[in-house]
């Protein structure tokens, strides 16, 4: 199968090693990964803010760059939700671009749902030594049905122990440009989101969104706890040893 | 009722670290969720129940010319009185002609939101009526003269001492003088003060939970039974109502009743559900002489044919207010007006006007929680962004951020463009950041900063990578 990634705008700019990750995962279950060079982010930014003409013109660079592939599939279900529920709507008085935006919409994924509901991977071989607890990102859950997927395959990591933590599908306060246009509240929402990580044992939280990795983990920096947050699917592509998110490279 | 001189920001600020305020919260709002969720996971029809309302209220909305006809035809051939108002102020003055023409003195009240929307309290009390809550919830804020912060639960923001003291100062002067510490004692003593008002009331003031086209009933649901009271002890009773809140017949409203118990209070059925059907007949033990209902439309009329139209599906239970971790943060008051959470942040822009309440789309994370959990399936994040898509339209968006989203779109729009200047970027903030993995400071980044670190990057971009490994391998 031939597979386009959405890289993502975090992945790319902040953590390339979460697009390598899925590479690998994509790739170790057979797929032909390739990654269009016209890429650039899905364009939330505008769309969140009310800007849709500037959410259209950049959806229709997204669809011009997927155009052909088997699957287009992220490692955010943030991203990937938007091109599979917002832009169809976004050109809903535009019969051409709508009917292209369809097809992307229905050959987008969120990573971990593509490997285990299309692809039905059943385990990857990757090694983790710690208690991990698992974020539900809000896009992924609510939007692209991400729950069981990744706890499935967390659960087959050697070495691995999944705990939960107590409101696992209530928002870090992230929000996209919400969390530096009401700092305070979005500061009191990490807040409840860390004090439920810490009150589960874990010393790793993983995730499915870059978003609100940075959001966690930038938190949890400024505060100084011991806690590593890491990508979902870094930790299955057997990458979770590397620098947690924050951590200096190198380290 | 408007909010006073202070923004949003400025409430957000002092509700934040109002520590009563923040108990208050964490206690109610995680308690009513985890009580909906039980009950949800008992009922296997309740996901048929939800499709079952929304199909019920789309119908509704489709046809509501034609339903309200019916109803006020029905109500009339019961006896009893529609009128009709197109404003809040037409609202007030309706009813303060009916209270006029009753000759009345005293006016007491159940629970309505649609009469904290047309202020009605305020003008009452102006034209020197004597004015009393008996929701218990809705009596403590009128003592504490202060607005209702939840559309369910209007005192969830106070603490059981502040209640207390309350009832300290307002009920020793009629004799009770012991300091109550238990709620059960504070709701004895309330009910024992309200008793007499029920009986000296010539008008009684309800809402309407829902309305019936086929009957001209109106039902309401309370905990308390103060509702009826209300309404059958005094001589004239008055509903107000929204117009949306109509449906076909009674059969249909039972749907709606078993979505209402569960998503507002998480409770199987309310204590008391009571169907009013016209002024009291000649066979009647009790009720009213007089029965009016004034359909409030204040703006609804015109969401009817817009983006907006599935807002009218909302039924006012408040579960998208117990979900939502903003409303949960800062609770109601910081909202500035009597609908708080995501159902008043969608609400009071279009009541209002999109430019007197800027923050309140923009202040969600989109997370979604509130429409996974409306009976209505109304989608309130989609409707927040197209309230933001209007803003941005109409200017309102201010100029920083317009600036930004420009400088960013247009790199966004140019990939090649894009990707050579993320690749001079990237690795200079990365370096920055070497030392300890993160910043702790960024020029035009306070939002994030003050309270965060920021990641470092890794180094340089995936893109760059990718198309160097690619080289590579040929």
């Amino acid at each position: 199968m031939r597979v386009g990634l959405f890289v993502t705008c975090l992945a790319d700019l902040m953590r390339p090693s979460v697009a390598f990750a899925a590479v690998k995962l994509l790739e170790d279950a057979g797929c032909m990964v390739e990654v269009p060079a016209g890429q650039t982010c899905c364009g939330q930014p505008a769309l969140n803010s009310g800007d849709s003409v500037d959410a259209r013109a950049i959806a229709q660079r997204v669809i011009a760059a997927f155009d052909g592939f088997d699957a287009v599939v992220g490692p955010s279900g943030s991203c990937m939700g938007t091109l599979r529920h917002d832009y169809p709507a976004l050109f809903a008085d535009d019969p051409a671009w709508r009917a292209r935006a369809e097809s992307l919409a229905q050959r987008s994924h969120e990573l971990l749902s593509f490997l285990v509901d299309v692809l039905k991977v059943e385990r990857v071989d990757a090694r983790y030594d710690g208690k991990v607890t698992y974020h539900d990102s809000c896009a992924g859950l609510r939007e692209m049905g991400v729950r069981d997927q990744p706890r499935k395959l967390l659960a087959g990591v050697q070495g691995l122990e999944l705990v939960e933590m107590r409101g696992t599908e209530e928002c870090c306060g992230f929000g996209g440009t919400f969390c530096v246009k009401y700092p305070e509240i979005s500061t009191k929402m990490v807040d409840d989101k860390i004090a439920h990580i810490e009150a589960s044992g874990a010393g790793t939280v993983a995730g499915g969104d870059l978003g609100c990795l940075l959001n966690i983990a930038g938190r949890i920096k400024r505060r100084g706890l011991p806690v590593r947050v890491v990508h979902t699917a870094e930790l299955l592509a057997g990458m979770g040893a590397r620098p947690s998110i924050g951590e200096p490279e190198g380290s | 009722m408007q909010a006073s001189g202070t923004t949003f920001p400025q409430r957000v600020s002092v509700a934040i670290v109002d520590k009563r305020l923040q108990a208050a919260l964490a206690r109610a709002s995680g308690g009513l969720a985890q009580r909906r969720a039980a009950l949800v996971a008992a009922l296997p029809e309740f996901e048929a129940l939800r499709e079952r309302a929304r199909c019920v209220k789309e119908h509704v909305l489709a046809n509501l010319d034609g339903y309200l006809e019916r109803y006020e035809e029905q109500v009339t051939r019961r006896g009893g009185q529609v009128h009709w108002a197109a404003t809040a102020e037409d609202a007030r003055a309706i009813i303060l002609e009916i209270c006029r023409k009753a000759n009345a003195r005293t006016v007491t009240k159940g629970k309505s939101m649609v009469s904290e929307e047309i202020g009605i309290n305020p003008a009452l009390e102006a034209a020197g009526y004597e004015v009393i809550e008996t929701d218990l919830g809705e009596y403590i804020i009128q003592l504490a003269k202060e607005p209702p912060s939840h559309i369910i639960m209007p005192a969830v923001h106070m603490t059981r001492q502040q209640v207390g003291d309350l009832f300290d100062e307002h009920h020793r002067p009629l004799g009770y003088t012991k300091h109550l510490t238990e709620v059960s004692e504070m709701v004895d003593e309330a009910r024992q003060v309200l008793r007499g008002h029920y009986f000296r009331a010539d008008v009684g003031i309800t809402g309407g939970n829902f309305l019936v086209a086929e009957t001209g009933s109106s039902i309401i649901v309370t905990n308390e039974g103060n509702g009826d009271l209300t309404q059958t002890l005094a001589r004239v009773h008055i509903v107000t109502s929204g117009i949306e809140r109509v449906v076909p017949t009674l059969e249909d409203a039972t749907t709606f009743l078993r979505l209402l118990a569960r998503s507002a209070t998480g409770q199987e059925t309310e204590c008391y559900t009571t169907v009013s059907t016209g002024p009291r007949r000649a066979d009647d033990l009790d009720g009213p002489q007089e029965y009016h209902v004034v359909l409030v439309d204040n703006g609804r009329s015109k969401m009817l044919g817009g983006p907006f139209r599935e807002m009218l599906r909302c039924i006012r239970c408040g579960a998208c207010l117990n979900h939502c971790p903003v409303y949960t943060s800062i609770g109601g008051h910081a909202y500035g007006w009597v609908y708080p959470g995501p159902m008043g942040s969608v609400l009071t822009p279009l009541i209002n006007g999109i430019d007197k309440a800027y923050d309140l789309p923009n202040a969600c994370t989109l997370n979604g929680r509130c429409q996974a959990v409306c009976p209505v399936k109304i989608p309130l994040p989609g409707l927040l962004r197209e309230l933001r898509r209007q803003q941005f339209e109409s200017g309102l968006t201010p100029a920083p951020i317009r600036w930004a989203l420009q400088v960013w779109a247009a790199l966004a729009k140019r990939a090649r463009l894009y990707h050579w200047a993320t690749r001079i970027a990237i690795p200079l903030l990365s370096r920055l950041g070497r030392r300890r993995g993160a910043l702790s400071w960024l020029p035009l980044a306070g939002g994030w900063t003050g309270t965060r670190d920021l990641p470092a990057p890794q180094g340089g971009t995936f893109q760059q990578a990718w198309r160097k490994r690619r080289r590579g391998q040929r």
